[in-house]
């Protein structure tokens, strides 16, 4: 079957396998290997694109079903070379180790914040429930997020 | 050490996170060679079972299928081997059964491999693979570490009688500990199991083995903490290959804990196979592959008492545990049971009398191995429980227990190091500060009442101690020699200084998320007074780095840094001696500060950056001194260091559910002297949330035909954010006497302290409300304590 997206703001067409997922074809198609594969039950998050702005873990979905839409993946994020504010802030508060899921956790927070301009740590939390880390235990990933949070408002406080 | 420029102890944000924050990292599944195949094993579905026949017929018709591998293909090469020995108390050799890169006859766990298609696509190598017909004969099975020694229980191999691979003791004579424990005015008993684990990682293991038939030489990528270690256990253990013709190269390793440390046979077939073809192999565990087959870690049973006097000072311990090795030994697997847990049973304590007696045991289940922690988990949680319970039942305070038995402060230079009934010698401690420090977080004072009020309202509140130390900074080698191990332990760090000043660190140690790129150039910086910009940290490729053992053991600071700076001082001393010509000075007058050398009480200096070009550019210049500034030091440490610290869980306990919710956990770490507190911090984080993932989450759970029931994230229960509170960390320092950064390993220290705190802390909770349970199994589930509040007595 072929499918035509836009990924990155790039405009692609390719002949592939109806069973393909999403994943595999942005991984192996496009060579974006920053868009991670890390369990086979959809649970873990690494996988997570945004596709038409929504985040979605590209594991659960094949690549035929992405036919027409527009996905943005991690290597997206800082097209000029520009770090995203949440970018920038999972470097200001080491809200990553080995960076496995960091990507992942980047494409549903970047639009979490979007909608959610002042989340409390209990909101990102759960907003965070559809990711895994091993390696943080999560506490810097929130102060990452809220360092976004905080430079977005403009406030003056940044957390500690 | 002179600290210039302020670089030690300073929380300098990370080099490496650039690539990883624009998913430009480079994971070895990322990797995509020209002409690459790709494989898929066929695993075996039964936990015990004869292999009868492998009918190849269907599967290599299939399209895309280059070739199919079977055990029969590769019962002349060996195995992969064990790297650790520990032999029976009458001195008999352990039983050490062949674990084939394939297996031929038996299946001996769910996912033992049978054969290998390899396929020009991920995809068609799965589509054969399902079509690979196995024709099997069930054969009983054993699961129980405990179970599995009695005489009625099946044999996994035919080499160990009753599934018994090695037992081992260690410590005073069992005599004297029963002696001291029949002297003994409270004896407190606890019988219970450390559940296995899955570390997890979330990158999946992956290799990606190539050969070129020019050259003769083989490149294998794999997701491994220590690519040196891969290399000489494939070539001179396995495939018998030339060592100098194989590059093993680990890149970017999305995590490890432990599990990346082993050889798999997935590694060695990969490479062996790749020379007979003569394309690329490629392969990556699925989730469920990775639950079956990545080494699991703990799995101990246990029985422990701990004897007391009136006064509530322990006068002994006896141990007895029976370790579950799984159906092969895995690469360290006899050693994490023994020598990295019946080490540490001396704890903070000044324990008279310890025996501790291991069963190594055989069963149909995934192979053992170290996770993180590796047997000094199990030590504390044994200890730690014991401390707690023998608390309640004596009617004591858990923390007056602990300071009346506490080893009195020490720092290993005035005063000697602490020598344990167990063995190790603890480099230096200070063992009441911790536990004063986490009391005075935790607001001790109001907290009981705080207790008795909640009861009275409905609600049940906890807190739970843990005091611990543990034993890392992996290892000195004569010493775990004399132990059994079959590898040295030392490192290695190499100091290239270029031409123009830059300086180029090769490493045998090898980050998988512990920031080195970062903290090896903060060591650097300071030595040398040189920018973190013009330092680069390479590591985890055996052509550019010389032989050094990996990451795990939280020794890539204690032994990696270390080689690191003996390199430096070797620098700095042919640096002085380059730069007194120059300025026409004795080599002994000279200083070296802030990237300066200056001849001692004068303003003659010349930089670093000169005195780097003048090394390769040697024209005013001592006759007798050879060119160039590089220098490789091997570091064998001297001992095992010795983290410490005191973790504090602050739980409540729902009656009608038996939900647990965590509310605080309070973990004071003294890791020695700290070079970049931000990623101290950061392991503690990861430590402390695999211990409470251990505590009351995580566990894989075996069925009685051995099949692993949750092997997947949708039944595996793994922490998520919303798990845990804010985690307060507090940092100690009581340097390490005998390396020269005075480190001493941060990255396991997390989890070892905290399984038990935050299971003394529901055991608290539940007898602040009158049931006076003595265990819960873990991971305690909210059935798991509501069932332990109906029935009072341990079950």
């Amino acid at each position: 079957m072929q499918i035509r997206v836009k990924v990155n703001g790039v405009d692609y067409t390719h002949e592939i396998e109806p069973r393909l997922l999403l994943v595999h074809y942005l991984r192996e198609f496009l060579h974006l290997t920053g868009t991670h594969v890390g369990c086979d039950t959809s649970i873990c998050g690494a996988c997570t694109v945004q596709v038409n702005s929504k985040p979605t873990k590209s594991c659960t979905i094949f690549a035929v079903q992405a036919n027409g839409c527009e996905i943005l993946t991690v290597e997206g994020l800082a097209p000029n070379g520009e770090l995203h504010v949440l970018q920038e802030g999972f470097k200001e508060m080491h809200g990553l180790q080995c960076g496995f899921c960091t990507p992942g956790i980047l494409m549903t927070m970047t639009d979490y914040l979007k909608n959610n301009p002042n989340p409390s740590e209990e909101d990102i939390r759960h907003a965070l429930k559809g990711h895994l880390c091993r390696c943080t235990g999560y506490q810097n990933i929130v102060k990452s997020v809220q360092y976004a949070a905080a430079k977005i408002g403009s406030k003056e406080e940044v957390p500690a | 050490m002179s600290t210039t420029n302020g670089m030690i102890g300073k929380s300098v944000k990370r080099v490496e996170d650039k690539r990883f924050i624009t998913g430009k990292g480079r994971y070895t599944d990322d990797i995509v060679l020209p002409l690459q195949t790709y494989a898929s094993f066929v695993r075996s579905p039964y936990a015990h079972a004869k292999i009868l026949g492998v009918d190849l017929e269907v599967a290599k018709a299939m399209p895309g299928v280059v070739v199919i591998y079977t055990g029969a293909d590769v019962a002349a090469i060996n195995g992969v081997p064990c790297g650790w020995q520990v032999n029976f108390k009458n001195g008999d050799t352990m039983k050490e059964p062949k674990h084939a890169l394939l297996v031929e006859d038996k299946a001996r766990y769910v996912g033992d491999a049978v054969a290998v298609v390899i396929a020009e696509t991920r995809e068609q190598a799965k589509d054969a693979a399902q079509m690979v017909l196995v024709d099997y004969e069930e054969l009983p099975v054993t699961v129980d570490a405990a179970e599995s020694v009695k005489p009625e229980a099946p044999l996994v191999h035919d080499l160990a009688p009753k599934n018994i691979c090695f037992d081992w003791e260690l410590g005073n004579p069992k005599e004297e500990v029963d002696q001291a424990l029949a002297d003994a005015a409270h004896i407190t008993t606890l019988e219970f199991v450390n559940q296995r684990m899955v570390a997890n990682a979330i990158e999946p293991r992956s290799y990606n083995a190539a050969y070129d038939a020019v050259s003769e030489k083989y490149t294998l990528y794999t997701s491994t903490q220590n690519p040196h270690v891969i290399r000489l256990l494939m070539c001179a253990f396995v495939l018998g290959i030339p060592e100098h013709k194989v590059r093993v190269v680990g890149p970017d390793v999305g995590g490890g804990f432990g599990s990346k440390i082993f050889h798999y046979p997935e590694e060695a077939l990969l490479t062996w196979a790749t020379k007979n073809i003569n394309r690329p192999i490629k392969w990556t565990a699925e989730r469920t592959e990775s639950f079956i087959t990545d080494a699991h870690g703990r799995d101990h049973v246990t029985k422990a008492e701990m004897g007391f006097d009136t006064t509530g000072k322990i006068l002994g311990l006896r141990v007895k545990t029976y370790a579950n090795l799984g159906a092969y030994l895995s690469t360290f697997g006899p050693c994490v049971p023994t020598y990295l847990h019946g080490t540490l049973l001396q704890g903070l304590y000044t324990t008279p009398k310890i025996n501790v007696d291991v069963t190594g045991v055989f069963t149909n289940t995934t192979p053992v191995d170290a996770y993180r922690g590796a047997g000094r988990p199990e030590a504390t949680y044994l200890l730690e429980r014991l401390m707690d319970l023998a608390a309640h039942e004596m009617e004591m305070d858990p923390a007056e227990l602990r300071l009346r038995n506490f080893i009195p402060p020490f720092d290993g230079v005035e005063q000697p190091g602490y020598q344990t009934q167990v063995a190790l010698q603890y480099d230096s401690g200070n063992y009441e500060g911790v536990l004063t420090k986490g009391l005075e977080m935790l607001g001790y004072k109001g907290f009981r009442q705080k207790q008795q009020e909640a009861s009275q309202n409905g609600k049940l509140l906890g807190v739970g101690f843990s005091t611990y130390i543990e034993a890392c900074g992996i290892a000195p080698s004569a010493v775990v020699g004399s132990l059994g191990a079959r590898a040295g332990l030392f490192e290695v760090g190499q100091v290239r200084v270029q031409p123009t000043g830059k300086v180029s660190v090769f490493t045998g140690s090898h980050a998988h998320g512990q920031g080195h790129e970062t903290t090896f150039a903060q060591v650097v910086a300071s030595k040398l007074g040189i920018p973190m910009e013009d330092i680069d940290i390479v590591h985890g490729d055996t052509d550019s780095v010389a032989f050094g053992m990996g990451t795990y053991g939280s020794r890539s600071l204690a032994v990696g840094g270390s080689a690191i700076i003996r390199s430096l001082e070797k620098i700095i001393e042919k640096g002085k001696k380059i730069a007194a010509h120059r300025l026409e000075a004795n080599a002994d007058d000279m200083e070296f500060e802030h990237g300066q050398f200056t001849v001692k009480g004068t303003d003659k200096s010349v930089s670093f950056g000169d005195v780097a070009l003048t090394a390769y550019v040697p024209h005013i210049y001592p006759k007798d001194l050879e060119p160039g500034l590089d220098f490789s030091s091997f570091y064998d440490p001297a001992n095992f260091t010795y983290p410490f610290g005191c973790h504090i869980a602050v739980v409540e306990v729902e009656k009608d559910t038996g939900k647990v919710v965590l509310q605080r956990f309070i973990a004071v770490d003294d890791v020695g002297n700290i070079i970049n507190p931000m990623i101290v911090e950061g392991q503690i984080h990861g430590g402390v949330a695999q211990g409470v993932g251990q505590a009351l989450f995580e566990g894989a759970e075996y069925d009685s035909n051995g099949q692993l029931t949750n092997a997947t994230y949708m039944d595996y229960c793994m922490p998520r954010a919303d798990d845990f509170p804010l985690f307060e960390t507090a940092t100690q320092v009581t340097p390490c006497p005998h390396n020269p950064l005075g480190v001493k390993g941060a990255g396991e220290a997390g989890t070892i302290g905290s399984t038990p705190a935050v299971v003394n802390a529901v055991i608290d909770a539940l007898w602040s409300g009158g049931h006076q349970v003595k265990d819960i199994r873990m991971p305690l589930t909210s059935e798991r304590v509501w069932r332990a509040m109906q029935t009072p007595v341990n079950e």
